[in-house]
């Protein structure tokens, strides 16, 4: 079976159900540099991403952190270390009510 | 600047762990929590092995919130148009003491916080710390916002992605094909409905894993856990196999939920949280440096997970307890905490569970890396076999024989099929 096979899932709903404490005027990922994106072929941070935050617009890509859930799988997965991460601010975030 | 005896950098498992056993033998303990309560940030796929950790702590067990004690394991094949399901139950599960309970890492961090706390040690929540302070080479304390705070001793206890311990050079930033991401879904079923499905007496719970198909011959597995009145179901896969596949986690976990055997045990069950975190799967080649000069490394930022069983939470506590016994004779001798005196950390590890466990499974992550198709080929077998076997069709069954063996054949030479057995052998003996 391959990729195709698979259902279309709107990852949004999903993350609908979390509960978040937004810290609007911080947002905790960066690109570093948007000319290396444009020169990466896979742009594994797209597939990857289990809260589809990172997206092509118009051919860039872009990542909104609003939904994030904080595994720091894009930072990991991105070989040239263009993702700028760190945790939110103390409190703000992701608030797992299971876990 | 303030100083304290030993500042603990992350309220989870391993970390409370530590801080409890600090606390109870009279040291000064500060546990730093980024989060607005423990837990807030911490996922578990879904189950706790008390065994290893209830012998150091006793005391604490007995009203610890779990949820179901673990009486039914379940493994399903999944792949060649069939799925084959493996149970696995002894009495010894439940005997005494269950030996494991599926837990919610939010109640049980926030609960164990709690203990620490009536312990004596200070737990500060929504403190993220910056930066672990260094001098002369020596960890001296750390840095949250524009707060200094020197300490004796940095117990790091920060999670996986080790941002703080690879910023002061202490690890290695973790790589890709050293770490598969875990997620899942809470979803919501009755207590009774629960126990309906899965053929449980109350109160008793399910562990199930999912093997083959589920990952699309991708390095990794499905689970399901019964809790109280929710199920976490969820994927762990390799991040390296994950990026070059090109199939998102969400697709892959919407597959497995719609799979013929996993659909009807989760049907009318409403979702309550979609979860995910990056679990350390680099095994013992990938464990980065203990200790130095006033730190010592504990848990998930110590890379302490044995992938092959499943286990992490275990070893985190035991990683932080054994961090705390180390902290308390040392004091005791009237030793420093500096890189000779933490060493007997190293030695505790190595002489308990933890690290002769990873150490026995030592090649597993390079052979899995190597040969994923083991995980999907020989499930997929094994299934087309067995339905050929079991439909009745007026073929008769020495052809039967010969479509199995030609299917064995097609998809694994001889050759193969000993090379597999004798490198699985090699990694796992």
């Amino acid at each position: 079976m391959t990729a195709t096979t698979l259902p279309a899932v709107n990852v949004e709903e999903k993350l609908f159900q979390n509960r978040y404490r937004v810290d609007a005027d911080h947002a905790h990922i960066h690109i570093r540099d948007r000319a290396t994106c444009g020169r990466c072929a896979d742009k594994p941070c797209i597939v990857c991403c289990p809260a589809g935050c990172w997206r092509l617009e118009d051919g860039t890509v872009d990542v909104v952190v609003d939904g994030c859930l904080e595994c720091g799988t894009c930072r990991v997965v991105c070989a040239p270390g263009n993702v700028e991460w760190d945790y939110p601010r103390g409190g703000y975030g992701i608030l797992f009510k299971f876990g | 600047m303030e100083t304290v005896e030993c500042i603990v950098v992350g309220g989870g498992l391993a970390g409370l762990s530590a801080a409890y056993g600090l606390a109870a033998a009279g040291m000064e303990v500060m546990v730093l929590e980024r989060g607005d309560y423990s837990g807030a940030k911490n996922v578990t796929g879904g189950r706790l092995y008390v065994k290893p950790i209830r012998g150091f702590y006793p005391e604490l067990w007995d009203e610890a919130p779990f949820e179901r004690p673990v009486a039914r394991e379940l493994v399903t094949m999944m792949g060649g148009g069939a799925h084959t399901t493996v149970e696995i139950a002894s009495d010894r599960f439940l005997e005494g003491e269950p030996q494991s309970y599926t837990v919610v890492r939010a109640k049980l961090d926030q609960w164990l916080a709690e203990k620490v706390t009536e312990k004596g040690a200070m737990v500060v929540p929504n403190m993220k710390v910056d930066e672990l302070l260094r001098k002369d080479g020596r960890v001296v304390g750390i840095k949250a916002g524009d707060d200094e705070i020197g300490a004796g001793v940095v117990v790091v206890a920060e999670g996986v992605l080790r941002l703080l311990s690879s910023a002061a050079g202490l690890a290695a930033e973790p790589q890709a094909r050293h770490h598969a991401l875990g997620y899942k879904e809470i979803i919501e079923l009755p207590a009774g409905v629960i126990q309906d499905r899965w053929n449980l007496n109350e109160g008793e719970g399910a562990a199930q894993l999912f093997m083959g198909a589920v990952t699309r011959g991708m390095l990794g597995g499905g689970f399901l856990y019964t809790n109280k009145d929710s199920i976490a179901i969820g994927i762990g896969c390799m991040l390296s196999d994950l990026s070059q596949h090109g199939i998102t986690p969400y697709q892959l976990l919407e597959g497995m939920k719609r799979h013929p055997m996993v659909k009807p045990l989760i049907a009318g069950a409403e979702m309550k949280e979609y979860a995910a975190h990056l679990i350390p799967e680099g095994g013992y080649k990938a464990v980065p440096k203990l200790y130095g000069d006033g730190w010592m490394m504990v848990g998930d930022s110590a890379g302490l997970v044995n992938g092959v069983h499943r286990e992490g939470s275990n070893l985190a506590m035991t990683s932080g307890r054994l961090a705390a016994q180390t902290l308390i004779e040392l004091k005791d001798r009237g030793a420093k905490f500096d890189a000779r005196g933490l060493a007997a950390y190293k030695a505790r590890l190595d002489d308990s569970y933890v690290m002769k466990d990873m150490k026995k499974y030592a090649e597993v992550p390079d052979f899995m890396h190597g040969n994923a198709h083991v995980l999907d080929a020989y499930p997929s077998l094994l299934n087309t076999a067995a339905r050929e076997m079991l439909i009745v069709d007026g073929v008769d069954k020495r052809t039967k024989q010969g479509r199995i063996l030609a299917d064995v054949r097609e998809k694994r030479s001889l050759l193969g099929l000993i090379g597999d057995a004798y490198r699985f052998w090699r990694a796992f003996r």
